[in-house]
C-alpha cells in the first residue's frame, strides 16, 4: 500500500501526464480522430442530389458497397463494377506484398550480413527513398515505364523487343509502382528481424547436414517469421489504401478502392457510399494491424 | 580480389542469389530517381531525347508563378505544421515518458499514433466533410471570411505530423540520464529551472530531429492536401499531381529535383542528429 | 592398443586477412587423432584451437595444408557433407523447434526414414536423460539442460568425430564438474571420437586421453595428461599446465650448477656442448627441502602461505631467484618452518625436466 504522500505523488504524476498531452490530443481530436466519427455518421445518411448528404437515416451507403440500385426499377443488383475494383485492390496489394517480400528478403539479408561499418550506409540507402516524396517516386516510375522511357529504351536496345511495350496505365504499372514505393517498408522490419538472428544457428544447421535450401526453409524463414509478418502488413495496408500510385500509373482507368472513394466525393456522386467505403477500408486495415500486434507480441516472447 | 582461405571457404551466411538480388534492388531503387533528376537538366523539350545539359527548366519553373506560389505555400504550411506539431509532441512526450504508468496512457499512445494507422484517403475525406461542415456553419453565423485561408491545411498537417515529431523526441527522452535532473534538483534548481536549464538543452537534438521529420512529412503530403485545399490553394505536390494529368515537360522534373534535394538535406541532417555517438 | 588414425591434419595453415597485416591463426599444424579417443586441444585464447576445430568442422577452409578423415581428403568439403558434428560454445539450439525436433534435425536432413528418426531421437534423449522434456521449446530449459540437448543433437547422426567447442564454459562450477563426468560417460557409451577444445588445463587433464597443447598458432606438445604434466617439452607447456618453477644454470654430469655456484643433483643430466645454459623445470610439489648443509642449493624462507591441504613455501636463492615449494600441511597445520629459516633445496628423483625455451 503506498503511503498518503506517495499516493498524492502518483495522482499528480498522472495529472501532469494528461495535462501535457492535452494540446496534442485536442489537435488530433479536431483533425484526425473526430472527423472519422463524422464519417461513420455520413455512411448512414441519404445521398444529396448534387453530392453532399440529406440528413435522413439510410443503410443504402453500406448496401451500395456490393449492390447498386437499378435506375429504372429501383431493384438492388450485385454491382460487378464495384467487385472488380475490390478484387483489383486486394489482388494488386497481395501481389505487391508478395513481390516486395521476394526481393525485399534478399535485400534485408544482404544488409544484415554486411560488416557493421558498412551496414549503416546500406540502411541509409534504403531509408532515403522511404522518406522522400511518394508522388515524386511514383512520377519517376511513370517516366521509366513510358513508351519512350528508360525501360523500353533498354529493352529495345538489347533487342528483347522490337516495338515499345505500353505498360503505363495498366494494372502491371500500378503493381510495379506500388512495389517500388512500398519496398522499404518491407525491408526495414525484415532487417530488424534478421539482425537479431543468431548466425551460429546457420553453422549448426549446416553441421547437421542441411542443404542451402533446407537452411533457408527450415531455419531462417521460421525464425524471422515475425519480421516477415510485420513487413507484409506494413506493405499490404498502404497498398490497399493507395490513392496516388493508381491515379498516376493507372491513368484513371484502373481504379483502386482509394480512387473509388475519391470518385464518390469529388465527382459528387454518392457521399454515404464513399463514407461507408472509407469505413470498410479502415476496418480491414485495423484487422490487419491487430494481427500484426498479436504476432509482434508472440514473436518477442520466444526469443 | 586475391584468393585466400577466407574466400575459398564455405560461408554460412551466404545464400546463393541474395547478394545479386540486393544489388539489383538498390539499382532499381535509385535508377528511376537519378533518371528523373538527369532529365531535369535536359536541354530538349521532349522527355524522350537527351539534348544536352541545360538549366532552362529550372529557369522556367522559377518564372512560373504557379510554381512560386505553390512552393511558398508548401513552405509556409510545413513550417507552421512543424512548429505546432513539434511543440505539442514535445509536451506529450514529456507527459508520457519517464513517469509511472497511469490510467489512459495507452489511450494517449493510440491517439498520437492514429495518423500512422489510418489510410490517408480516409483521413482526407473525413477532413473534407468536417471542414465543409465548419465552413457552412461559419457562413451561416456571418463569419464567411474565415472559410478560406491556410488555417485548415495547417491544422490538418499539424495533426498528421504529430506522431512523426513525437517518436524521435520520445526516443531521446528515454535515452536520457534521469540522475542529471535529480542532480539539478539537488543543486537547488526549481522544477522549471531544471526543465529550462537541464532537460530542454539535453532534449534539443530530439526536438530538432522531430521538427525536421514533421517538416518533411508535411512537405510531401499530397492526398490530404488535395481533399482539404480550397480553390487556388495548391501546394507543390498537389500542383505536380495536377500537372501529371497534362502534357509532361521536364519542368516537373526540375521542381521534383528541388523538392528531392531539400528532403535529402533535411534527412541527412536528421540522421546525423539522431545517430548515436560512439 | 593403438587405434587407427581418424582425423589427420597435415601442414595446416590458416591466415586471416591479407598482405603484411595478415594474422596466422594456424602455422603449419600437423596432428593425428585416433579413433575412439578423447582428444583435447588446450591453449590460451587466441592460440588457434577453435580455428583448428572450425577447420575440421568445415566452417573455415585452410589457407594451406590438408585435413584427412579416415584417410580421405575432406579439406574442401562443406560442413554439411562431413560426417562430423559440433557442440557449440553457445549451444546454437534452434529456438523455434522443440527439444526432440532439435535432436531429430540432423537425421531428417540426412533423409532417414521417419521411424528411424523417432527411434534414434528417443534413444538420444534417453542417453542424455531428457526424455521428460522432449516437447519443450529450448528457451524454457536451464543452461545444463540446453547443454545436454546440444550433445544429443550432435550425437544423433552418429558422427565419426564429435567436435566440442568449449562446451562447458557457460556453466557454473558445480554443473561443469557434473558435465565433465557426463561427457566421459557419453564418450565411453557411444565410442565416438571426441575432439574437445578448452582453455581450462584442469578440465583437459582430468578428461582427455591425449592433449595437444597449443600456443600462437602452433602445436607445442601432444601427449597424455601425465606426459604433458610430467615431461613438458618447453617452457610454455610447463607454465601453462599447472604451476612450476624454472631454474637456469649450467649442466654438469648429474647436477645443475646455478649462477650462485650452488649445485643441485639432477639425475641423468649431461653437460651440453659449449656449456650453454640450460633451463630446468620442477613442479612445486617435487621440490625437496633439507636442513642447511645437506647437498643442494642454499636458500632462505621468504614467505609461507597456508592453503589448507598445502602450505606454499616461497624460497629465495642467494641471488634472489624465487622457488615455490608445495608442502603437504601436517595435522597441526604447522609446517615447522618459519620466515627467515636457512634451508637446502633439492629435487625429487626424476622430477626435474630440461625444457626448451
Amino acid at each position: 500500500m503506498p503511503s498518503q504522500a506517495e499516493a498524492r505523488a502518483i495522482t499528480a504524476s498522472a495529472r501532469n501526464g494528461w495535462l501535457l498531452s492535452t494540446p496534442a490530443l485536442v489537435i488530433l481530436s479536431l483533425a484526425a480522430v473526430g472527423p472519422l466519427l463524422i464519417v461513420v455518421i455520413y455512411s448512414f445518411l441519404t445521398p444529396g442530389q448534387h453530392g453532399n448528404v440529406v440528413w435522413e437515416f439510410s443503410t443504402d451507403g453500406w448496401t451500395g458497397i456490393l449492390w447498386s440500385k437499378d435506375i429504372f426499377t429501383d431493384e438492388w443488383m450485385l454491382a460487378d463494377a464495384h467487385l472488380t475494383i475490390f478484387w483489383r485492390s486486394v489482388s494488386l496489394s497481395l501481389m505487391t506484398t508478395l513481390f516486395a517480400f521476394v526481393v525485399g528478403f534478399p535485400t534485408a539479408w544482404f544488409i544484415a550480413t554486411r560488416p557493421p561499418k558498412e551496414r549503416a550506409l546500406w540502411l541509409f540507402l534504403i531509408t532515403i527513398p522511404f522518406w522522400t516524396n511518394l508522388l515524386i517516386r511514383t512520377y519517376a516510375i511513370n517516366e521509366v515505364l513510358r513508351k519512350e522511357g528508360l525501360m523500353n529504351t533498354v529493352l529495345m536496345g538489347l533487342g528483347l523487343t522490337d516495338a515499345p511495350i505500353d505498360v503505363l496505365y495498366t494494372q502491371t504499372a500500378i503493381f510495379i509502382g506500388m512495389t517500388y514505393v512500398y519496398l522499404p517498408l518491407m525491408v526495414l522490419p525484415l532487417f530488424a528481424a534478421i539482425d537479431r538472428f543468431d548466425m551460429k544457428l546457420l553453422e549448426a544447421a549446416y553441421d547437421l547436414y542441411a542443404s542451402r535450401w533446407q537452411v533457408l526453409r527450415r531455419i531462417i524463414l521460421p525464425i524471422v517469421k515475425p519480421g516477415i509478418i510485420a513487413g507484409s502488413i506494413l506493405v499490404f495496408v498502404p497498398s490497399l489504401g493507395a490513392y496516388v500510385t493508381p491515379r498516376v500509373l493507372g491513368g484513371g482507368k484502373q481504379m483502386m478502392i482509394g480512387n473509388f472513394i475519391e470518385l464518390q466525393f469529388l465527382q459528387g456522386k454518392n457521399w454515404p457510399l464513399g463514407a461507408a467505403l472509407s469505413m470498410l477500408l479502415l476496418l480491414i486495415v485495423m484487422a490487419a494491424l491487430l494481427v500484426y500486434v498479436r504476432y509482434a507480441n508472440r514473436g518477442s516472447s520466444h526469443g | 580480389m586475391a584468393k585466400s582461405g577466407a574466400d575459398r571457404g564455405f560461408q554460412v551466411a551466404r545464400v546463393p542469389g541474395f547478394a545479386i538480388t540486393a544489388i539489383v534492388v538498390f539499382v532499381a531503387l535509385y535508377l528511376p530517381i537519378f533518371t528523373l533528376v538527369a532529365y531535369s537538366f535536359n536541354a530538349s523539350t521532349s522527355l524522350a531525347v537527351w539534348g544536352g545539359f541545360s538549366l532552362d527548366w529550372y529557369a522556367r519553373a522559377w518564372d512560373n508563378d504557379q510554381v512560386k506560389d505553390a512552393t511558398l505555400r508548401s513552405l509556409i504550411i510545413a513550417s507552421f505544421a512543424a512548429v505546432i506539431s513539434t511543440t505539442v509532441a514535445t509536451m506529450a512526450a514529456l507527459g508520457t515518458t519517464r513517469r509511472r504508468d497511469f490510467k489512459g496512457q495507452t489511450f494517449i499512445y493510440v491517439m498520437i499514433n492514429q495518423p500512422l494507422m489510418v489510410p490517408e484517403i480516409v483521413t482526407a475525406v473525413a477532413l473534407m466533410i468536417v471542414f465543409g461542415l465548419v465552413k457552412v456553419w461559419l457562413t451561416s453565423i456571418g463569419m464567411g471570411g474565415l472559410t478560406t485561408g491556410l488555417g485548415y491545411l495547417i491544422l490538418a498537417h499539424a495533426a498528421f505530423c504529430i506522431p512523426f515529431a513525437y517518436l524521435p523526441i520520445r526516443a531521446r527522452l528515454e535515452g536520457m540520464d534521469l540522475t542529471l535532473e535529480t542532480a539539478a534538483a539537488d543543486l537547488y534548481a526549481t522544477p522549471w529551472q531544471t526543465f529550462r536549464r537541464v532537460t530542454l538543452p539535453l532534449l534539443a537534438p530530439g526536438i530538432i530531429a522531430g521538427a525536421m521529420l514533421a517538416f518533411v512529412i508535411s512537405l510531401d503530403d499530397v492526398v490530404i492536401t488535395e481533399f482539404v485545399k480550397s480553390g487556388g490553394q495548391d501546394t507543390l505536390p498537389t500542383y505536380m499531381l495536377g500537372q501529371m494529368r497534362r502534357q509532361l515537360t521536364p519542368e516537373i522534373n526540375a521542381v521534383s529535383t528541388m523538392l528531392l534535394g531539400l528532403t535529402v538535406v533535411l534527412l541527412t541532417a536528421f540522421f546525423l542528429l539522431t545517430r548515436k555517438k560512439t | 592398443m593403438t587405434n587407427p588414425v581418424t582425423i589427420s591434419a597435415r601442414g595446416v595453415v590458416k591466415a586471416f586477412g591479407q598482405g603484411p597485416g595478415a594474422v596466422r591463426a594456424l602455422d603449419d599444424v600437423s596432428l593425428d587423432i585416433r579413433k575412439g579417443e578423447f582428444f583435447t586441444l588446450l591453449g590460451p585464447s587466441g592460440c588457434g584451437k577453435t580455428t583448428l576445430l572450425r577447420l575440421i568442422a568445415g566452417f573455415e577452409m585452410p589457407s594451406g595444408g590438408t585435413i584427412l578423415l579416415d584417410g580421405a581428403d575432406i579439406t574442401d568439403l562443406p560442413p554439411n557433407k562431413r560426417p562430423v558434428n559440433t557442440v557449440f560454445q553457445s549451444y546454437a539450439l534452434f529456438p523455434h523447434l522443440t527439444v526432440a525436433e532439435n535432436v531429430a534435425f540432423g537425421l531428417q536432413m540426412l533423409g532417414k526414414p521417419a521411424g528411424e528418426v523417432r527411434a534414434t531421437t528417443e534413444r538420444m534423449l534417453a542417453l542424455v536423460k531428457l526424455e521428460a522434456l522432449a516437447s519443450r521449446k529450448t528457451a524454457q530449459l536451464s543452461g545444463g539442460q540446453q547443454q545436454r540437448v546440444a550433445l544429443a543433437r550432435a550425437l544423433a547422426p552418429q558422427p565419426k568425430v564429435l567436435l566440442l567447442d568449449e562446451p562447458l564454459s557457460a556453466l557454473d562450477l558445480k554443473l561443469r564438474k557434473e558435465m565433465q563426468v557426463e561427457l566421459k560417460r557419453l564418450q565411453h557409451e557411444t565410442g565416438i571420437t571426441f575432439v574437445f577444445v578448452t582453455h581450462d588445463q584442469e578440465e583437459a587433464l582430468t578428461m582427455s586421453d591425449r592433449i595437444a597443447v597449443m600456443n600462437a598458432g602452433k602445436i607445442q606438445q601432444v601427449g597424455t595428461a601425465k606426459e604433458v604434466y610430467t615431461q613438458p617439452k618447453n617452457r610454455f607447456v610447463a607454465s601453462f599446465i599447472g604451476e612450476t618453477n624454472f631454474l637456469t644454470g649450467t649442466a654438469r654430469a648429474g647436477a645443475l650448477e646455478l649462477p650462485t655456484g650452488d649445485t643441485i643433483p639432477v639425475e641423468g643430466l649431461k653437460p651440453v656442448d659449449g656449456g650453454k645454459p640450460v633451463t630446468v623445470t620442477v613442479r612445486p610439489e617435487q621440490v625437496r627441502i633439507g636442513k642447511p648443509g645437506v647437498e643442494g642449493a642454499k636458500a632462505k624462507v621468504a614467505a609461507l602461505v597456508y592453503f589448507g591441504t598445502d602450505t606454499h613455501c616461497h624460497l629465495h636463492l642467494r641471488d634472489g631467484t624465487e622457488v615455490v615449494v608445495r608442502l603437504q600441511s601436517p595435522a597441526s597445520g604447522d609446517s615447522g618452518l618459519a620466515e627467515g629459516d636457512e634451508v637446502s633445496l633439492g629435487f625429487a628423483p626424476g622430477a626435474a625436466q630440461v625444457v626448451e625455451d
